[in-house]
């Protein structure tokens, strides 16, 4: 961007251009349009890429609903409200940072920006604990996934299918209707789901980790003023996009009838 | 005044030279250019494979090669010719090019963006050639499960992640599409100004940014499914095989439209310049766009009336499917409307647009056949259904690209091709593909499922035409190559309007400037006024 001097005016102007100014677009305000409407076609591309996953888990959670539930309680609910709240602060860090940028406070803004991402890896190194849980008790889908309460019960897969049926007939949510080697099958679908999407959004973080890393050092290296910040406004907004996503997710499959 | 022509002296073709100035460009139509190599390289790989298939079914018994070697043909033919040629082909090529200088901008909104999405299809195209060539795949284009994540020993992983790495390049042009359309329009250049081409690319942009995330998390999903060992889509462990098709289809639908809708774009702006006639009913044309791109979201599941889902589901989507044929069919009845008592004239990209027009009506009402319900039991998974889509997609969208390229040609090299040579093709790509594929209609209907290498005796006479009439069209398609090529070096220079068409893209030099306009233009009339555009050549003249 910086690359794009402040070329002869062709047209006129009294001013000088902006530095980050990029030939083809007339002026400042018109770029700054462009990249928030860019980038809220890509949050919206986001949603959709998130949404497919959302639909299998909507249809697997009314199938089997019973193992959802049954799965779900082993999550903890310590590490994934910590997480919760871990994010929801890097929001409110992520949100400041950008304020300080509009305002030209330099030092404030690089500050916030470490914070958020020291957050984010906080948020990361929660989950490595969590999956390395999963690993011990082998709640990995796949060859070695194995149900605790299914123990004993041999492989038995022509049955799952028909478990939905029963799953919905359960009334009291301690008596379960499923046969341990149906809560094998249905429960290894949770898991699935809960990797993927956990590991979609871990993958999220991770890469807004990385754009932040850049954004820290063009702001440390005095790139922005109150004209031009627009990439720590994108940060923001995806940043943000990553921690909504996690707040659907936390209650989708860590909260799944888990009253007291 | 036609031998007074000359090349632009300054213009985005000699504004740098060698391959780091076209490597590292940000010019939207040098990358236009790089795509319109590249894809067209994926457009004659695809072709091969259809000769494949063709010589296959040339004789009754499967003799040419393998049942598993058949598979892989027409798997790697649809696999190239729907993600690597049809969606790029219009927006990456003429709508990359041609969007900035129809609304009066310099370059797309993010010039850098619209390079890397070339360099993302590069990626893509090579990886999943890659994978094709070191073993192929067998599931076909749509690679439903269980059989592709349990049962299949091809590289369907490799080739889904190609396609998954395509797929954003797609996203990103359709983002930078919507963001220009929306912020970089010349003063004067009103939502109501805009050329029908332009609508019709908003409209596609938004299915490909809608859609596109989904077939990507699709194959995220068959990737874990195939490669770690879940089981969301695997029966035999609970999982649901037609939940991959309703995500499948859910892009793939769209997608459709996504390589039909830019070619309407096209037609509209051809009927209406070489009819000399303002197009009939602008706006409902341009909305027409926009309602296919929303109904195009809304039909999936018309693929899977036989998949086992619910009779009500069923009638619904066949509903909704119908509803589809409302805005397609108004488009066609308004460029009839537009062609009548107009002054029109029979130059090769408008021969393209009457083969058009007439293709795709055709392949629109077999479209309806198949979303009728009953009609679909017996016609699912028939020659019915392939040669009903190939009116659409090679009917339609092919011809479309192809009198879209001839029409904007001489803007975007300066020169003329050969009058002679390029009505001759435009024939026979007309002659060829209804000889290829109008059989298969009847073939479909008297009973022969697709995928199969070998068929019944009595099936032969169909056949034979089929795989004649492909030969037919493959040198239809070869002799552009030839003859645009050609045209580069010995072609008559065009001058910057050749077709005398109202557009702005023509009010600059051909081929234009980089920043494509001297300086930036102020529209302040109507689209597709060839009253002022008449007045203005006499007045040339």
């Amino acid at each position: 961007m910086s690359n794009v001097a402040a070329h002869a005016d062709d047209r006129g102007h009294a001013h000088a251009h902006h530095p980050a100014l990029q030939h083809h677009f007339d002026t400042m305000a018109q770029q700054k349009e462009a990249a928030v409407v860019g980038m809220w076609v890509f949050l919206l591309t986001e949603i959709l890429f998130f949404g497919g996953l959302f639909a299998a888990y909507m249809v697997y959670r009314i199938w089997y609903f019973d193992a959802f539930a049954e799965a779900s309680r082993s999550l903890s609910l310590f590490w994934g409200g910590l997480n919760t709240a871990v994010l929801i602060g890097s929001s409110l860090t992520m949100a400041m940072a950008v304020r300080c940028a509009q305002t030209n406070k330099r030092t404030a803004t690089v500050n916030w920006l470490i914070l958020t991402m020291i957050l984010g890896a906080v948020f990361l190194g929660v989950k490595v604990i969590e999956y390395a849980d999963k690993f011990e008790h082998h709640h990995v889908p796949g060859y070695n996934f194995q149900w605790a309460a299914a123990h004993e019960a041999p492989a038995a897969g022509e049955h799952a299918v028909a478990a939905s049926e029963g799953a919905a007939a359960a009334e009291g949510h301690r008596e379960l209707s499923l046969t341990p080697a149906q809560l094998q099958l249905t429960t290894q679908i949770y898991f699935s789901l809960y990797f993927t999407m956990t590991g979609l959004h871990a993958l999220h973080m991770i890469i807004g980790i990385g754009i932040m890393l850049v954004i820290t050092r063009m702001a440390y290296q005095g790139k922005f003023d109150q004209e031009y910040y627009t990439p720590v406004e994108m940060a923001g907004l995806y940043w943000h996009f990553v921690d909504i996503v996690w707040i659907f997710l936390f209650p989708l499959l860590y909260l799944v009838e888990r009253h007291v | 005044m036609l031998d007074q022509l000359k090349m632009p002296a300054r213009n985005y073709l000699n504004n740098g030279h060698g391959l780091a100035s076209w490597l590292l460009t940000k010019d939207h139509k040098r990358i236009a250019i790089m795509y319109l190599i590249s894809i067209s390289v994926m457009f004659f790989l695809g072709g091969l494979f259809a000769v494949g298939i063709r010589l296959e079914l040339a004789t009754p018994a499967g003799d040419f090669v393998q049942a598993g070697t058949y598979n892989k043909f027409f798997t790697a033919h649809g696999v190239i010719m729907v993600f690597f040629f049809l969606i790029p082909s219009i927006p990456a090529v003429l709508g990359n090019f041609l969007i900035p200088p129809m609304i009066g901008a310099k370059d797309l909104a993010f010039p850098r963006i619209n390079l890397i999405s070339l360099y993302i299809y590069w990626i893509g195209g090579v990886f999943t050639l890659y994978a094709m060539l070191s073993g192929g795949v067998d599931t076909g284009w749509t690679f439903y499960t269980p059989y592709s994540a349990t049962g299949s020993n091809s590289n369907v992983v490799p080739v889904a992640l190609g396609i998954f790495i395509a797929g954003f390049s797609s996203i990103l042009t359709g983002l930078n599409f919507i963001v220009t359309i929306h912020r970089m329009r010349a003063p004067g250049m009103t939502w109501f100004r805009l050329p029908l081409f332009v609508w019709a690319h908003y409209a596609t942009s938004l299915v490909q940014v809608l859609g596109t995330p989904v077939i990507a998390i699709t194959i995220v999903m068959l990737a874990v499914e195939r490669g770690l060992g879940f089981g969301i889509f695997d029966p035999s462990r609970g999982g649901d095989p037609v939940l991959f098709q309703h995500l499948f289809w859910f892009y793939s639908h769209p997608a459709v439209y996504i390589m039909i809708l830019p070619a309407l774009g096209v037609q509209s702006e051809l009927i209406s310049t070489f009819s000399r006639k303002t197009i009939f009913g602008y706006s409902f044309v341009a909305f027409s766009s926009v309602a296919i791109a929303v109904f195009g979201f809304i039909v999936w599941a018309h693929h899977m009336f036989v998949s086992g889902i619910s009779t009500y589901a069923a009638m619904v989507f066949s509903f909704l499917s119908f509803s589809v044929a409302i805005p397609s069919a108004l488009k066609v009845f308004n460029w009839a409307a537009t062609l009548y008592k107009g002054a029109i004239s029979f130059e090769t990209p408008m021969l393209y647009a009457y083969g058009f027009m007439g293709l795709f009506t055709i392949g629109g009402l077999t479209g309806l056949f198949l979303a009728t319900l009953g009609m679909d039991i017996h016609l699912h998974d028939t020659y019915f259904v392939v040669a009903h889509f190939h009116y659409i997609m090679v009917g339609g969208a092919i011809m479309g690209y192809l009198g879209g390229l001839h029409f904007w040609w001489p803007k975007i090299t300066g020169r003329m091709y050969s009058e002679f040579f390029s009505r001759i093709a435009a024939i026979l790509v007309f002659v060829g593909f209804n000889l290829t594929f109008f059989p298969q209609f009847v073939v479909g209907y008297l009973g022969m499922p697709r995928r199969y290498h070998s068929y019944p005796d009595e099936m032969q006479v169909l056949n034979v035409l089929s795989s004649a009439g492909a030969s037919v069209l493959g040198l239809g398609y070869l002799l552009p190559a030839i003859y645009l090529v050609w045209s580069l070096k010995k072609g008559e220079v065009a001058g910057p309007n050749p077709w005398g068409a109202s557009g702005l893209e023509w009010q600059t030099q051909s081929p234009p400037l980089t920043e494509n306009f001297v300086e930036v233009p102020i529209v302040d009339r109507e689209p597709y006024e060839y009253e002022h555009v008449a007045a203005k050549e006499k007045h040339l003249v």
